[in-house]
Parts: C-alpha cells; structure tokens; sequence
C-alpha cells in the first residue's frame, strides 16, 4: 500500500506541465522568494550561522555514527516509560502495526498531525481500505486532503493553492460553507470544523521531529496545535518516524531547533515545541492511555550502507534545499511524483523507491549548489546527485552499482557512445585524428541533437583546436 | 521482532566511516554568552510579544485583579483553573460577578463537550521561561493538566520574572531536564498560529488565538 511513484506521466512531462502552469508557477514564485528572504533576515550574523550549521551536522553524523546503539538506547528508555515501541521495514509492515493498534481499539475514527512518514507509507489509504477514517489536521495537509491531492512542499503542504482556489474548494466540500477568501474566515472554519473531529478521535498519529535516545522523548515541533491536540486529546496516540530520527542527549534539540524553524520558514521559533516522554500517569487528567512509537526502515538501512550516501540520512526535514532550489521553484512539488520533493527527495527517494523508478529526479538539477549552501546540516546534495547520475548509468555486477536499481539508466546507445569516447580519449593519436576531422567536418554537424536542440542552437566544434590556436601564438 | 532483528543487522554490517566526536553542545552554547536578568526580562517581553502575546506587569498579591479586569473587558465568562492549584485559590477570593472558575476535575475524556464548546479562558503558571524566543516553559501536572494551555481560547500565564532564562538550553540545564523528563514537557512561544493559506499568518489555528502572560515582579527588575 505504499505510495507509489506515478510513472504516467513521466516525470519530464509533468514538469513540462508545471512549468506551463502559469497559476502554479506564480505560488511557488511568490513562495519561493518569501521564504528565502524570511530565511535570509533570521541569519544575520554569517559567521554564528556556519559554527551553528557544524554543530548541527555533527549532532546528526554523531547520531548516525551511533545509529544501531542509540536506537536501542531509545527503545529501553521509552519502553521503561511506557511507551510501545515497533519496528517496521516496509510501509506495508507499518500500516499493518498502526492497524492492528486500530482494531484493539475498536478505532474508526484518527486524526493525523502533520507526518511525512505517513504520506511515504501511504497511511491514510491503508485505513480507508480498513474503513478507519484517516483525517489530516493541519490546514495545508486538512486542505489539500479535502482536494483529494498530497503535499507540494514538505513543511507547507498547500503551497502550491492560491486563497482563491481554497475559498473555491471549502465552499465545495464543506456543507454550509459559502465563498470566502478572506484567510482568517477560512482558518476559523477550519478550526470548527476540525475541533469536533479532534473530540471524537480514537488515534492520535503524529510524526516525530527528533526522539531522544538518552531520556526516550518524542519531540515534536508545530505552530498550529493541531499536533498537541492529536497527541494529546484520543487515548491512543501513534507516533511513526524512520529510523534516522534519533539524536543522542536531550541538549542535542537545542540546536537543531534552532536551526530548523528559521530555515524552513524564516520563524525564529515555532509555537510549540512539545516533548512527550510517557502516556498519561494515574494522576494525570489528560493524555493518551497508550503511546505507541513505530521506526520505519523502508530503504533507509541501503543509504546507511554506503558512507557517502549515508549523509542523506542526516537530514532534519526543514525544506530550505527545495526552497533555494531554482528547479524546484519552477516545476513544484508534484511534479516529482514521491512524497519528499526538491533536492532532498532526489537522493532519499532512490532509497525508498528503488533508482529505476526515480533516477530521472538526480538529472533534474543544474548542480548550482544552493541546496547544500543552505542545508543546515551540511548534506553535500550535489555530490549525492552526481553519485546517484553515476549509479543510475553503473555497470551491473562492478563495485559502482550498489543500489537497488544501479545501472537503470544504462542504455546500450549510450554504452556505446562512452566507449568510443573513452577509446578516442585514451589514445592520443586517434584522439588528435578525431579533432582535426571534426574541427574540419564541422558544416556537417547535425541541427538535430535531441533535447539540446529543443531550447538551444546547435552545438558545432570550433574551426580551429586548442592545439591548433596554440600552435599559431607560439609560432 | 523480525524487523527489528533484521534493521539492526543491516545497520551493524555497515562500515563505520569517519569517526565522529560528540557534539559539544555546552561550548557553543558558552561562546554566545548569557543575559543579565535584566536582559533577559526585556528580550522575553520583546520576542513574545513579536510573536503575538500579551505581556502585563503586576506583582504576587495584585494579578487577580489585573486577571479579572483582563477578563471582564475580553468577555471571559468561564476560566478554567487547576484543581487545588494554589494560583486558583488566589484568584478565588477575588473573582465573582461575571467570572466564573471551572475547576480542572475531571479526566477530559469525561467533560470533552463542555470543555472544547464552553470554557472561555485557562490560567496556568508557566515554570520558567526563555528570553531568546520569548517562550514560556509548561510543565503539565494533575493541578496544570496539558489540554489548558491547548483547548480554551485565551490562556492566561503566570510568569515569575526571576525564573526566565536566557534560553532552551541554560533552562535545560539549570533544571536538569535530562535527569527526570515530566510525561510532557511544552515551550510555548505566543498563540497557535498558520500560515498555510498563501503564507498569509493568522492566529488561534487549532490553539489559544490569545496568550496573555501576567509577569510578576518584571517591572522593578
């Protein structure tokens, strides 16, 4: 039940539809250079920002450093807590433990916070085939719910929708509800409406920020509630998160969370920051009877493998990569066809997916580099792209082809065309022969060259080599 | 326990990499340096209030005045207060007439109608708070339960000024969070907000649209 990647379309031609799109093109402009100024005024200080962005990536490669040890320290902790914890290598394992969860409960009815590993397993359409009532509740994800759409932008899931069309779309689906663009109107209706669902609530289910390895604590930043109302009001809640979430000590959220509401939004912090160690205690008056947490595999544990690809991992979710990123800013989020978008979803997916199906996302970058300028934890995403162009064409059976899918790309004309240009660059003879052939035959260049020509002149060889210009300024 | 058998597994097969120190979180934290109390005060009062909450000066013997005259001109007609919580007797003796205390007795899951529909206002302390951000530190117990800073749409706070650190982690540290983490743990930083409709920011998305925060002895500081 996972969510697969839409291969029909293909990912070329979805962006060739995203950028005709002239409405979409003007939400993620206008998004895009929002967020980039709001990021850029929260980091005045260039100097404290680059100390902060290595403490974060050390926090991160000290975590994965640990991985295997601190998620067992995790599970102790939280176990002596109270808290059940599950482990899940495929989506389908993980739909299966929330649903068996579901049915002790006799639970038709969960609300969702806002969780990428829910959308990666494909949550919601594995309990609406079990007839349990999956509903989202923060407004981008509520919203684009109620489209019938997924998320465009890991943090702002509705991004892509001008106020306009969600005025159309509550006035559609919600009874009783007439046009209004006015923002604050709407976000009242959606609070009214969604208020009565968190009351009737079975499950809570929650993604997971970052868990605490030495104290077993689920952190869970949010600006709206609706995570504290989904983790806090059903009497099961149901946390699920991938296995690289971990960081060591309590200390080390500090800063992370300070890097990571000012690159994802430009907001210095968000309005809740909520640390959940244990269900509710006998005494207690409010709280979940059961907490549950399940670390999802799906892919991960092939990322862990290789140690550069391993970096991917260190990511804390903030979306600044997609929000510098000059492709991104163009085709938007569902133009990639999986659940993370942008720079970071063109090296995870892979993981997740299997490169055969995915590889077309690591060629969808100019290599700019804007992405790893902003990472806040130093993920090098270009090197990770061009590793996964070169996997994507591997040779099967050699050393390079280390992923499920390697060597996908890899077409016999394109085989053949690297051959002879090794041959012709390896034996300088019949290197020089070459050139002065195509120096002197260049009126016979072909005006068709594929998708270079589609936007751009022809490519024709210079009339005189290097060897020959040189030549001439010696003499 | 296939899956975790077999997670493990993988994780342990892979090579180890480039060895890496842990993180010294205290020395970063050290070379940016602490506020004076003063300080400390004024940026908190600066920065919650950038991010939409009120902030009103008073002392331990007048806040329940300055609380009730706050929730007569807002229309507060019902204020939920921690059941024996000592700032509920306080406020006891002085509210009448329009206000009405409703204590927190119940499990919530025995009054959720009354509760979500019904209460106007909550007051709860806040057990410290951090100036950095201007956010203010819940530690939820049987007398200050999770859902009153979360349900009602006003949350009244109070704030002992002496007890705003200069941030997360100096608050962390000098009350040993890590030795005995509470079931939940809140930083709170100004009302429930959004931005998810075409990055126009409105207030009291699921949460309080209001938060007021009464400090005690911030002014004389």
């Amino acid at each position: 039940m996972s969510q697969p990647i839409e291969f029909h379309p293909s990912f070329a031609e979805r962006s060739k539809a995203a950028v005709n799109d002239a409405h979409l093109r003007q939400s993620f402009r206008g998004a895009m250079d929002f967020l980039q100024a709001k990021r850029r005024a929260q980091f005045p200080d260039a100097a404290a920002l680059e100390t902060l962005r290595d403490l974060g990536a050390d926090i991160r490669r000290y975590a994965l450093a640990n991985l295997p040890a601190l998620l067992e320290q995790l599970e102790a902790q939280l176990t002596a807590n109270g808290v059940k914890v599950h482990w899940a290598e495929t989506p389908d394992e993980a739909n299966a433990i929330v649903l068996d969860i579901a049915r002790r409960h006799d639970a038709t009815r969960m609300v969702k916070g806002k969780s990428m590993v829910s959308e990666e397993v494909g949550l919601n359409h594995a309990m609406a085939a079990a007839g349990i009532e999956a509903l989202e509740t923060d407004m981008g994800e509520y919203i684009v719910q109620l489209a019938g759409e997924g998320p465009s932008h890991i943090i702002m899931p509705a991004i892509h929708k001008t106020k306009q069309q969600i005025a159309e779309l509550f006035a559609a689906k919600l009874p009783g509800v007439s046009y209004t663009d006015n923002v604050d109107e709407l976000i009242r209706i959606g609070r009214e409406v969604l208020r009565k669902k968190f009351a009737a609530a079975d499950i809570g289910l929650s993604g997971v920020n970052f868990a605490v390895a030495e104290t077993g604590t689920l952190y869970l930043v949010e600006n709206e509630g609706n995570g504290r109302m989904c983790t806090t009001v059903p009497r099961v809640h149901i946390a699920i998160t991938g296995i690289e979430k971990v960081v060591a000590k309590l200390d080390h959220v500090v800063p992370l969370n300070s890097l990571l509401p000012r690159s994802a939004t430009g907001q210095p912090v968000e309005t809740y920051q909520n640390f959940i160690s244990r269900p509710r205690q006998p005494d207690e008056l409010d709280g979940p009877d059961e907490v549950h947490l399940i670390l999802l595999d799906n892919g991960r544990t092939q990322a862990y493998a290789d140690v550069q690809l391993r970096a991917t991992l260190q990511c804390i979710r903030c979306g600044a990569c997609m929000n510098h990123c000059p492709v991104y800013a163009r085709i938007g989020g569902h133009a990639y066809g999986t659940t993370y978008p942008g720079p970071i979803g063109a090296i995870i997916s892979p993981h997740l997916l299997g490169l055969a199906d995915t590889y077309p996302l690591a060629f969808a970058s100019t290599l700019c580099g804007a992405c790893a300028e902003v990472c806040p934890v130093r993920i090098p995403i270009p090197d990770i792209l061009i590793r996964l162009r070169n996997e994507a064409q591997a040779r099967p059976g050699t050393t390079a082809a280390s992923l499920r899918g390697s060597g996908a790309a890899r077409t016999a004309g394109i085989s053949a065309i690297w051959r002879v240009w090794s041959l012709i660059y390896s034996r300088l003879g019949l290197y020089r022969l070459t050139s002065w052939f195509m120096s002197r035959g260049r009126a016979l260049s072909p005006t068709e060259q594929g998708a270079w020509t589609k936007s751009r002149t022809p490519l024709v060889p210079a009339p005189k080599r290097l060897r020959d210009l040189l030549r001439e300024r010696q003499r | 326990m296939n899956a975790r058998t077999n997670i493990l597994a993988r994780l342990r097969a892979a090579p180890a990499g480039v060895p890496v120190p842990a993180p010294d979180v205290a020395a970063w934290h050290a070379a940016a340096g602490d506020m004076d109390s003063a300080t400390r005060i004024e940026r908190f009062r600066a920065n919650i209030a950038a991010a939409h909450a009120e902030v009103h000066d008073t002392d331990i013997d007048s806040w329940p005045a300055l609380l009730c005259g706050i929730a007569a001109q807002k229309g507060v007609r019902k204020l939920l207060v921690g059941k024996d919580a000592p700032e509920a007797a306080a406020l006891a003796a002085r509210a009448g007439g329009d206000l009405q205390l409703v204590r927190y007795e119940k499990p919530a899951s025995e009054w959720r109608s009354e509760f979500f529909d019904d209460i106007d206002a909550a007051l709860t302390p806040a057990r410290s708070a951090l100036a950095d951000t201007g956010s203010l530190i819940l530690w939820p117990d049987a007398r200050a339960p999770r859902l009153m800073s979360l349900v009602p749409p006003l949350h009244f706070v109070l704030l002992d000024a002496a007890s705003i650190h200069t941030d997360l982690y100096a608050a962390m540290t000098a009350e040993r969070w890590a030795d005995a983490m509470p079931t939940n743990a809140l930083v709170i930083s100004g009302p429930s907000k959004t931005a998810d409709i075409q990055q126009t920011l409105a207030y009291g998305a699921h949460g309080p649209r209001e938060v007021i925060v009464l400090l005690i002895g911030g002014a004389q500081a």
